[in-house]
């Protein structure tokens, strides 16, 4: 192996920006701006709007893309984790000697090392950095390991003795509440009542049902990686493949016991994130093992390890009851829904406001009795994934939908019609929605798309099955399943997720600076293209992605970052446009309203005046920098009410699969959506998103779950975690982008990444319930509850 | 870390094997590479036989294949043996994706002896004879006596497995796996029938639902009574559903993480049910 310097992310001026433009709550002001959101500025041929491919797509199709994993340094070390075999133990003690004594080894870490606060988490610090007298889940790290090569600091991690004495795992969620606390916080993370509308009400037609949703990993393909090293003045600089590197390295600061200016993060090439990479996993591990050596040092999970490395989607189990009138009109919804978070708080707070939030479904709802709860157990830690709560209840309400429809003889798309939300109706949480929610049209779209013409085919891979040669056509039946969900945009309850960004023009080329992780969703494709429209240039650079050089961007996460970075990088353009113009303004001794930027020109709107842009901004240049804030929120009261929610978005599915009963066998042959996105502003990508999403929802429906067994996990790997393949997704059609720009949203655009894994698994569901006629009230449906259902 | 002999004929392996009898073979690496990778095995000795010629050989003759241990799965699938062992091939293609059918060899199939293994079964239903070499010679064994239980086979000290010898009967051949997805799975339950119009039997073998690969011959020598061998009448529904009971009653399925014993029962009776209509469908088989 050559060593290979690491990359050193070019230098970004910031010193004093010329402007800051920012603070609290100006979303209206910056982002919709003169021009409103209506209207987009210039979209050129590589501006917003417009197909532009990736920058780092080319790159990473063919293997040259820089990974967290393919980071080096002069004189490196390698990290390894010890983690415990077992759901529940005391540590009674811990011999490190044999694995100290190994030739090679640098350092072996345990709780004591940890400088300064002993737990970390993004919500509550109430996990260990490393486990202190007590193991709550399997994997829980032990200690870690810095050695000169990563098999002698596996070896020597298996050489630490830890004196374990096992006690009974404390796995079901619903037991938690009453059970002995496994944790000084106690076993409930939280719990939620939404009480809304008339709770004695009850309707003509009754349903009810109780649901289940497996553990669903991220599964993303590059496994947690990164490399630390010591600087000369006590602080540490960390590549690394996070969501959101400032909440990084606040908690890691905090761990290690130093200010925050002396943790320095970059962001690394980062191999999918899908919500498993908003807890910390080895940023600090990494950080201490440098600062205790001083030396670099890196860390790369394997396949395996992973699974143990991260959080995992909440499981669920739901009990729901709804009422309708005669005519199929929702008049109340009653829910219990139970999450077992796992050992450790991470987001469960958040995920089960959601899941409580969007209980109902997007139907108008007028009274509704929710109660959340997401417990303690140990099992693995659940937080954070695309989806985020409502993945696991618009299961159980599209699967009541479907019930309740048959019990009125009602056709199920014409039942979500009548009871679709819209913009101006009122959620259970009584916050009346004031932005744009096309859920009837976005229903209509898919729905009223033609049905898909499934040519017959002897080709045993189009069949359930697949190359396995199960099954031939006559062993089949076809099924249509339809559903609809939603959530909400940015976060939620009163938090001010803002972002930062900076731009600066000199010399006629735009940098751009945000510290937005791009994960995969493509938001360093988009700053080019708002920068293009922006500014009326064509060359633009994306500064990396750090610490060091610019405020928060705050977490990829919550179809947020295409809004709030977005936002950000607009509002900041749109700062430093307005230097421009104005200076030429005063210079020509015109009015500024009368200059536009346009194909790297400053053009007077008469046409009697041009200059060019690289001559304006020749040497200094115009820089800005500003914060950007989204309407704030509120908490939600003691009976759940409350505008808790900045936005909103919803899709639909419609999936047509064929089932062989006898072996419980799927084949899906057709998947429709439609999207409410607000506006495109990139097709391809948005392609992208709504086609990787709904394979995400396919896996969950069909065969993605983490398999527990008294708390031990027994499946892995990608051996026996399988995902989706060619054989199992087809190609998904976009019945129509329902576009109705957003008021408040940057160019009108929704966030698009969460909205299509949460409809498309209750839509394979509905398929498969569709041609078998089973209940099946699980998922992912293993083939045995089809062939045994 | 181990040391590693990469043999280039098979005399430099059966060499290597002599001075280190205790060494691991690594062929295409599909299997051993990931228990390595996950830390379940760190073999002292390896001897690599990718690059022994004499393995990668194989021969079709009109009533026996020849298949060296070296062949790949993409080998058993595109050249003449796809032919020649139908079921094979069939097996072949639900392995992995394309690279892991380009490295993974049959040798290595049974030397990791996983009742998962998917050539198991058709080379059960084949009688195949495994042929390996060593220290004391060449030795054959039918798979019975090769696969001894889950992962362990009957190979001595300094032993390599050669080649797969395999009948090649006058009828039809059936492969069918069920998977947790529709392609690139570890079987949950398979099954490989075979037709011998000649021999005027029905060979069948199960995969995945036992700690060996069994052979279903209750089944076959009932369901053998109960064929137009004559006429080539399709099998009728209940005589194949009967089958299915009875290969059913073979298979010896456990609960894991991967499916139930329940369904693995079932399942098996199902393939054997269709396996047995699409070999013996009207008029159809013997020409196949």
């Amino acid at each position: 192996m050559t060593a290979e310097p690491v990359v050193t992310p070019e230098p970004v001026v910031t010193t004093a920006p010329a402007v800051t433009t920012g603070a609290a709550n100006t979303a209206a002001g910056i982002s919709a701006g003169a021009a409103g959101a209506d209207t987009i500025v210039d979209a050129g041929t590589r501006g917003v709007g417009a197909d532009v491919g990736r920058p780092d797509g080319v790159p990473k199709v063919q293997g040259r893309f820089a990974f967290s994993s393919d980071l080096w340094a002069d004189d490196f070390l390698w990290g390894h984790t010890l983690r415990s075999p077992h759901a529940s133990a005391r540590i009674l003690g811990i011999d490190i000697g044999p694995a100290l004594a190994t030739a090679g080894v640098h350092a072996v870490l345990l709780a004591d090392d940890v400088p300064g606060r002993l737990n970390y988490g993004l919500e509550h610090p109430d996990q260990p950095v490393l486990a202190d007298g007590q193991v709550r889940y399997v994997g829980e790290p032990v200690a870690v390991v810095a050695a000169d090569h990563p098999d002698v600091a596996r070896r020597a991690a298996e050489a630490i003795v830890v004196d374990y004495e096992p006690t009974d795992p404390l796995t079901d969620p619903e037991a938690a509440p009453t059970a002995e606390p496994i944790h000084p916080n106690g076993n409930v993370f939280r719990e939620i009542n939404i009480r809304h509308g008339d709770l004695d009400a009850t309707g003509e037609v009754v349903v009810e049902g109780t649901y289940e949703v497996g553990m669903q990993d991220q599964a993303f393909m590059g496994p947690e990686s990164g490399l630390a090293l010591p600087d000369d003045d006590g602080g540490v600089e960390l590549f690394i493949s996070t969501q959101w590197l400032h909440v990084d390295r606040e908690q890691i600061a905090a761990c290690l016991g130093i200010d925050e200016e002396q943790v320095r993060l970059t962001l690394a090439g980062v191999g999918g994130a899908f919500g498993a990479r908003e807890d910390l996993s080895l940023q600090i591990h990494l950080c201490l093992l440098a600062l205790h050596t001083g030396k670099p040092v890196k860390m790369v999970y394997s396949r395996d390890e992973s699974f143990f490395g991260h959080v995992h989607r909440h499981p669920a189990k739901m009990w729901y009851r709804h009422h309708a009138d005669g005519d199929g009109r929702l008049v109340k919804v009653e829910a219990r829904i139970v999450l077992d978070g796992g050992a450790y708080a991470s987001t469960s707070s958040a995920v089960i406001a959601n899941a409580s939030c969007f209980a109902a479904g997007p139907y108008k709802v007028p009274a509704a009795h929710i109660v959340g709860l997401a417990a303690r157990t140990n099992n693995p830690p659940c937080g954070a994934m695309r989806g985020f709560g409502a993945v696991q209840t618009c299961f159980g309400h599209e699967s009541q939908m479907d019930k309740l429809a048959a019990a009125l003889n009602m056709d199920p798309v014409e039942l979500r019609l009548i009871n679709a939300l819209d913009s101006g109706d009122r959620l259970v949480t009584g916050q009346v929605i004031t932005g744009t929610f096309p859920v009837a049209e976005v229903i209509l779209q898919c729905a009223g798309a033609p049905a898909p013409d499934i040519p017959p085919s002897d080709d045993r891979r189009d069949l359930p099955g697949g190359s396995g040669r199960t099954t031939d056509a006559a062993d089949t039946v076809r099924g249509t399943g339809f559903a609809v969900g939603f959530k909400n945009l940015m976060f939620s309850e009163g938090y001010d997720d803002y972002s930062s960004a900076a731009c600066r023009v000199a010399d006629g080329v735009a940098t751009v600076t945000c510290a937005c992780a791009e994960v995969g969703q493509g938001f360093v494709t988009l700053a080019q293209q708002i920068a293009r429209t922006e500014l009326g240039v064509d060359e633009v650079i994306l500064a990396p992605a750090q610490t060091a050089t610019i405020g928060s961007a705050g977490s990829s996460s919550a179809s947020r970052q295409t809004w709030m970075s977005g936002g950000a990088v607009q509002a900041a353009c749109r700062a430093v446009r307005d230097q421009i113009l104005a200076d030429v303004a005063a210079d020509w001794g015109v009015s500024p309203d009368g200059l536009v930027l346009r194909d790297g020109l400053v053009v007077s709107l008469d046409g009697q005046q041009e200059a060019l842009l690289a001559q304006i901004t020749a040497g200094a240049g115009y820089e800005a920098d500003v914060e950007y804030h989204h309407a704030p929120t509120e908490a939600l009261d003691e009976n759940g009410q409350g505008n808790a929610h900045v936005s909103f978005a919803c899709a639909a599915h419609r999936v047509v699969a064929d089932v062989d009963p006898d072996l419980g066998l799927v084949r899906i042959r057709d998947i429709t959506t439609a999207q409410d996105v607000g506006r495109i502003l990139n097709p391809t990508q948005a392609v992208g998103q709504i086609e990787g999403g709904t394979a995400q929802g396919v896996g969950l429906a069909l065969m993605e779950e983490i398999i527990l067994d008294n708390g031990q996990v027994r499946n892995a790997s990608f051996t026996d975690y399988v995902i989706p393949t060619t054989l199992d997704m087809p190609d998904v059609t976009i019945a129509a982008w329902v576009e109705h720009p957003e008021p408040n949203a940057p160019y009108g655009a929704k966030g698009i990444g969460e909205p299509p894994t949460i409809s498309s698994s209750a839509a394979v569901a509905a398929a498969v319930r569709d041609a078998t006629n089973l209940p099946l009230p699980k998922i992912p449906i293993h083939p045995a509850d089809i062939a045994l259902g | 870390m181990s040391d590693v002999v990469v043999a280039r004929s098979l005399d430099e392996a059966q060499e290597a094997l002599a001075h280190q009898p205790d060494a691991t073979v690594l062929a295409g690496g599909t299997d051993l590479m990931v228990e390595i990778n996950r830390g379940l095995r760190r073999p002292r000795h390896v001897v690599g036989v990718a690059q022994v010629p004499e393995l990668h050989r194989w021969s079709v003759a009109d009533n026996r294949v020849v298949v060296g241990a070296g062949v790949t799965y993409t080998e058993m699938m595109t050249t003449a043996l796809a032919d020649a062992a139908p079921a094979l091939a069939q097996a072949a293609r639900t392995v992995g994706s394309p690279p892991i059918r380009n490295a993974g060899t049959l040798g290595g199939n049974l030397g990791t002896a996983s009742p998962a293994g998917d050539t198991l079964p058709v080379l059960a239903a084949l009688n195949a004879e495994i042929v390996v070499t060593g220290p004391d010679g060449e030795r054959r064994m039918g798979l019975d006596d090769f696969v001894v239980g889950v992962k362990q086979t009957s190979l001595r000290p300094g032993e390599l497995i050669v080649a797969a010898e395999l009948d090649r009967p006058r009828g039809r051949q059936e492969f069918l796996k069920i998977g947790p997805r529709n392609a690139m799975v570890i079987s949950m339950a398979g099954l490989a029938l075979v037709a011998d119009h000649d021999a005027r039997t029905v060979r069948c073998a199960l995969g995945a639902v036992a700690a060996g690969i069994p052979r279903a011959r209750d089944a076959e020598v009932w369901v053998a009574e109960r064929i137009d061998w004559d006429d080539g009448a399709a099998v009728s529904d209940a005589v194949a559903d009967e089958f299915g009971q009875r290969v059913a009653a073979a298979a010896s399925p456990i609960d894991d993480h991967r499916s139930t014993a329940a369904y693995r029962r079932h399942a098996v009776a199902v393939l054997a049910t269709r396996a047995l209509k699409r070999a013996f469908a009207q008029g159809g088989g013997d020409d196949a």
